[in-house]
């Protein structure tokens, strides 16, 4: 049985659906990430579990048992709120202490506890600080340890890190992954940041609309997205679509328009005279030089349109002589390697029968 | 640098005119007050001439020696201390829920509820003390109503009007705004999150007020307090009017001094002793908030 279930779970706000019959079963100890854009559902899926809103229909069981009719303070659930939500006028150790009086834990235990608890989140010697005087990156830490001090089966974590800046923000992300495996408690994380999700998560549900459109780990999500939407949402992707014109040997031919004949591997509904779409990531495009002979299952020539450096790698946008735009990649290992082409250079794409995923819808 | 320079002659400049204002009606008078404190009364009221017949200056300790030697004067200033720490509690204890519930309401009926506060402020105060004689009268369904409880009782009927619940509801009324406005101002700025977060970590809802919007609350509270203890502590027209004899208050006995016995020296020293009063119990009301303050650091509540 899964810790955290997630039954038809349906939340309007007059007209609007903001989470659309949700069903999700989250493990004990797992890392499991809400991604979606902002609007999809996710944050107001939190509160249904934290218990600060209530579901219109469905049910939220942990440990098997109806949440439902128990107030958040019942709820043997904590949240990391966006903000941190640290009490202003309270030290470090007043806020990490507050869940423990709450508790009636008796005052003589809290002491060892409430420091125990700032050794584990590195914050020793911080106890009589308030919060105006931490760093962002603390004042995350003192919410962490705030929150985990009664160890509760559930952890929520509501975007903890939007507020960090980049470098920071990858300091905290490992910094969670492996206080998670330390503490063995299940997270509950919600982002819309995609490279987030994919770096911390077990699993991830990734929700559009407020209907979940996927739940898997996190490189199947990336590898084999399922809709439109997900391969779009996660990462750079090219989705192509056409009609299926022949299916052999496990291979189908799709007519593409702008491509021609595009053959890739068999999925799932790819009968001859289908509409089929699917995703292919720019790394899984190679991309070379108009002269070098190419032996690839696909391949097309064409010219650079666009051209994107980011750094590590340079994107390339291709416009291939029958119209299509195809978005590739080429990383940039040589030394002071900017570039290998320029806008309206002559190149030739390809990519292997294998490089492409069929989506479902 | 010659801008900053220039900067800086500039805001002296600027602070002229209410460093002006504060010589001219705040230090000034009360330098004359404190002058006047040793001086003699004249003959016909007033102050004595400073300068006597003989030519010696004439300042005495004498009206600070009579404040002391009468226990009377003590007696009024703590009943005066007690009418306004009763006031403001009160005030606190009725302010508060209608703060909160207005800082929680739409925008519409937050706008509407704090008009409503601020109304009796658009007629005179006179008028509106009156208005409590006639409320309070033997002649007002209040009063009418008490008798009639207190008949059931088996009680006598009592008055109402010329008591010290008269002068301690109107005190009440008159300052209620004074208390809900700070309070207002500050429970209308707090993080919704940070009750969340309270309650989420396990607190019910005293638990939530008493633990994370009141203490929050505290600057509201001593703003509030602070502009309702010290008017409240000098005020003469409400006992004046809807308080008995025995009723009379600090702020009687000095619109007295300088009105009717025009013995001004005297007036001064009780005035003097108001203000002092008033600051030291402003500075007990702080060390104790500081005082207060570090140990919830150190509770983390």
């Amino acid at each position: 049985m899964a810790l955290l279930e997630i039954r038809g779970v349906v939340r309007r706000f007059g007209d609007f659906v903001a989470v659309d019959n949700v069903d999700i079963d989250i493990n004990a100890g797992e890392f499991f990430t809400l991604l979606g854009p902002s609007g999809c559902g996710k944050t107001t899926l939190l509160r249904l579990i934290a218990g600060f809103d209530l579901p219109d229909e469905g049910r939220i069981l942990l440990n098997g048992e109806d949440l439902a009719g128990k107030p958040p303070e019942q709820r043997p659930v904590r949240t990391v709120f966006q903000s941190y939500a640290l009490f202003p006028h309270m030290t470090v150790e007043g806020n990490v202490a507050f869940p423990l009086k709450m508790a009636k834990v008796p005052a003589g235990e809290i002491a060892a506890k409430v420091a125990k608890a700032l050794e584990d989140v590195r914050l020793r010697g911080f106890g009589q600080r308030l919060p105006h005087e931490l760093s962002g990156g603390q004042k995350q830490r003192v919410a962490i340890a705030r929150a985990l001090i009664t160890h509760p089966p559930l952890l929520l974590l509501d975007e903890p890190l939007a507020a960090l800046d980049a470098k920071l923000r990858e300091e905290m992300q490992m910094e969670l992954i492996s206080l998670q495996k330390e503490v063995g408690i299940t997270f509950v994380y919600v982002t819309h940041d995609q490279t987030e999700a994919l770096a911390l998560s077990h699993r991830i549900a990734v929700m559009n609309m407020g209907k979940v459109e996927q739940i898997d780990e996190p490189s199947r999500i990336y590898n084999f997205p399922r809709s439109h939407f997900v391969a779009d949402f996660i990462g750079h992707c090219n989705v192509l679509s056409g009609e299926v014109r022949d299916n052999a040997g496990g291979f189908v031919g799709i007519d593409v328009a702008g491509l021609g004949a595009v053959k890739i591997a068999a999925g799932p509904g790819s009968r001859s005279g289908d509409q089929a779409a699917f995703a292919l990531r720019p790394e899984k495009v190679r991309l070379l030089g108009p002269d070098s002979p190419d032996k690839s299952d696909n391949h097309f020539s064409g010219a650079v349109q666009g051209i994107l450096y980011m750094g590590d790698v340079t994107v390339y946008m291709v416009q291939t002589d029958a119209g299509a735009r195809i978005e590739t990649l080429l990383a940039n290992s040589g030394p002071g390697h900017a570039r290998s082409f320029e806008i309206g250079d002559r190149v030739q794409i390809g990519w292997a029968v294998d490089a492409g995923h069929f989506l479902e819808r | 640098m010659a801008s900053r320079a220039g900067g800086k002659t500039a805001g002296r400049l600027v602070s002229v005119p209410p460093l002006l204002y504060l010589i001219a009606f705040f230090a000034l008078p009360t330098l004359l007050m404190v002058v006047a404190s040793f001086r003699s009364p004249g003959e016909f009221g007033g102050l004595a001439p400073l300068v006597g017949a003989d030519g010696a200056i004439d300042l005495n300790l004498e009206s600070y020696a009579r404040f002391l030697g009468e226990p009377i004067y003590f007696q009024i200033f703590l009943k005066s201390v007690i009418t306004a720490f009763l006031t403001t509690l009160t005030c606190l204890l009725l302010a508060y829920p209608l703060a909160m519930v207005i800082a929680r309401s739409s925008k519409r009926r937050r706008d509407l509820m704090l008009l409503l506060v601020i109304l009796p402020f658009w007629s005179n105060f006179l008028i509106r003390i009156y208005a409590w004689m006639i409320i309070l009268g033997p002649q007002g369904a209040l009063a009418r109503a008490v008798d009639w409880l207190l008949s059931i009782l088996g009680a006598e009927p009592v008055s109402l009007l010329f008591s010290p619940f008269a002068v301690l509801v109107c005190l009440v009324y008159v300052h209620l705004p004074f208390m809900v406005l700070p309070l207002y101002a500050n429970l209308e700025k707090h993080d919704q999150a940070l009750l969340d977060a309270a309650q989420d970590l396990g607190a019910n809802g005293w638990q939530r007020f008493w633990r994370v919007t009141f203490p929050l609350s505290l600057p509201g509270v001593y703003a509030g307090a602070a502009l309702v203890f010290i008017p409240a502590l000098g005020i003469f027209a409400i006992p004046d009017i809807l308080g008995g004899p025995n009723d009379t208050l600090i702020g009687n006995i000095i619109k007295q001094q300088f009105l009717e016995t025009r013995d001004w020296p005297f007036g001064s020293v009780l005035s003097i002793m108001l203000t002092v009063a008033a600051l030291a119990l402003a500075a007990l009301a702080a060390w104790i908030g500081r005082a207060g303050g570090a140990r919830a650091r150190r509770n983390g509540a």
